[in-house]
């Protein structure tokens, strides 16, 4: 129990865990889908202190690590056309592309712009008439809305040097392709926290009522996690499977209506392929067709080669938690966060870069 | 990263507000949340309010985020502040 004196709330964390050993003996493997909490989950060690009849498992929830490297190809592509600049947000750049990252294509000339923010894309592209921005788009839906939001503020302006290319990806659908896949045996779901403050709960509904699971929304903290887990753990035991919030203070059922509106204003529902898994019908998001001026995909004719994948990378696998981080051939030997093979060990919301960094002792 | 983080909203200027984290200041786009004040508390995330919190909810929030992001390091994710 070495990891319980570290927590802040260590008595808290400790009758959580009591409350786990008795609230059900069934054995039980619930999933999260949210890269902040796998980071939470390997930092605080958690998984050890479990009872032995409780897992979680980490799944995709890391945007960075499920975009395919075809979008990677194709950003590099379009970063190396003459008079344009790929804006990206920071931690896109060392994924491994087929045969590059953007972070090689920049280190060689190619235009390659780092930003926290779409909107740092819009100004630049406002303040350089002559050059065309195209700012990669990539997140789940806590990011997609500020990106709409973003395309928003350029079409009012008549903005004719601002594209999107939209690797965007939403996560119900893709949580309904885990629950349809059976060897993956998701007893439950903890649920994304800051996605949720975005889209409520109801897209979440259907685990609960279609598929008879718990899904809990979850904060950040350790203590958050165990009670979320615990929450999990009775609804099993007690045969009332349902969607409920812990993590209160950011999410409610509502969610953001308004900015979920902004979103579908820009965007619509198209299939995505997620990286190492499969495409998914209906998990990605591309913009609607009335704005293809600004579709970065249609205005430049980029062909990238055929894709495949780094030789001996487990990602697809370590994504939908069939295999741990230290399961892959390359974990900690070809592969580290130094020198990373696969998008899971590049992001830090990745789970073999989490592993790393966490599990190993 | 999808992690937004709670600031104080200390200006507003038609649909921008300069948000407060730490004495740091940044500006914020509200393009995605209706009725937000001076002196309200926002989640922001990638230079967009998605969220209005509490004081106390902000607090502990940025507490716990803070060790978060300490632990993943400063690489320019999506982050907002």
């Amino acid at each position: 129990m070495k990891y319980i004196d570290e927590y802040r709330d260590g008595e808290v964390a400790g009758r959580l865990l009591e409350g786990l050993r008795l609230a059900t003996k069934k054995k039980l493997k619930f999933m999260e889908v949210c890269g902040s909490h796998t980071v939470a989950i390997f930092k605080s060690g958690i998984r050890d202190l479990l009872p032995d009849n409780i897992s979680l498992v980490s799944g995709p929830g890391c945007p960075v690590c499920v975009t395919p490297a075809e979008d990677i190809d194709r950003a590099v592509l379009m970063a190396r056309l003459p008079g344009v600049a790929l804006a990206t947000f920071g931690d896109m750049i060392r994924v491994p592309g087929t045969k590059t990252s953007l972070q090689k294509a920049r280190a060689e000339g190619a235009d390659v712009r780092v930003v926290y923010s779409p909107f740092d894309a819009l100004k630049l592209a406002q303040s350089e008439p002559s050059l065309k921005v195209v700012f990669f788009a990539a997140g789940f839906e806590t990011t997609s809305p500020a990106v709409a939001a973003t395309l928003g503020r350029a079409v009012e302006s008549g903005l004719e040097n601002f594209f999107i290319f939209s690797v965007h990806k939403t996560i119900p659908a893709a949580m309904r392709a885990l629950l349809d896949t059976p060897e993956l045996s998701i007893d439950g779901f903890l649920c994304p926290g800051h996605v949720s403050t975005i889209i409520g709960t109801r897209p979440y509904l259907f685990i609960a009522e279609e598929y008879g699971r718990p899904a809990v929304v979850s904060g950040f903290e350790p203590v958050d996690i165990l009670q979320s887990t615990l929450m999990m753990a009775r609804q099993v035991e007690e045969g009332r499977p349902a969607v409920e919030i812990q993590y209160k203070r950011a999410v409610s059922e509502d969610g953001n209506p308004k900015a979920v509106e902004v979103l579908y204003r820009y965007f619509e529902p198209s299939d995505s392929n997620w990286r190492g898994i499969a495409v998914i019908p209906g998990t990605g998001l591309k913009l609607r067709e009335q704005y293809s001026r600004f579709d970065a995909e249609k205005v430049f004719d980029v062909r990238p080669g055929e894709p495949h994948e780094p030789k001996g990378c487990s990602c697809g696998q370590v994504l939908q938690g069939i295999k741990t981080p230290p399961e892959c051939k390359l974990f900690g030997r070809a592969c580290t966060p130094e020198n990373p093979v696969g998008a899971c060990m590049v992001s830090y919301e990745g789970s073999c870069a989490a592993y790393y960094k966490y599990g190993r002792r | 990263m999808c992690v937004g983080i709670p600031g104080k909203v200390v200006k507003i200027d038609g649909r921008m507000a300069t948000v407060e984290v730490g004495g740091a200041e940044r500006d914020i786009a509200l393009d995605l949340l209706d009725g937000v004040g001076i002196g309200d508390y926002v989640i922001a995330h990638a230079g967009f309010a998605i969220h209005k919190v509490d004081e106390d909810e902000a607090i502990k929030t940025l507490e716990v985020l803070r060790e978060l992001m300490e632990a993943m390091g400063e690489d320019g994710g999506p982050c907002t502040l």
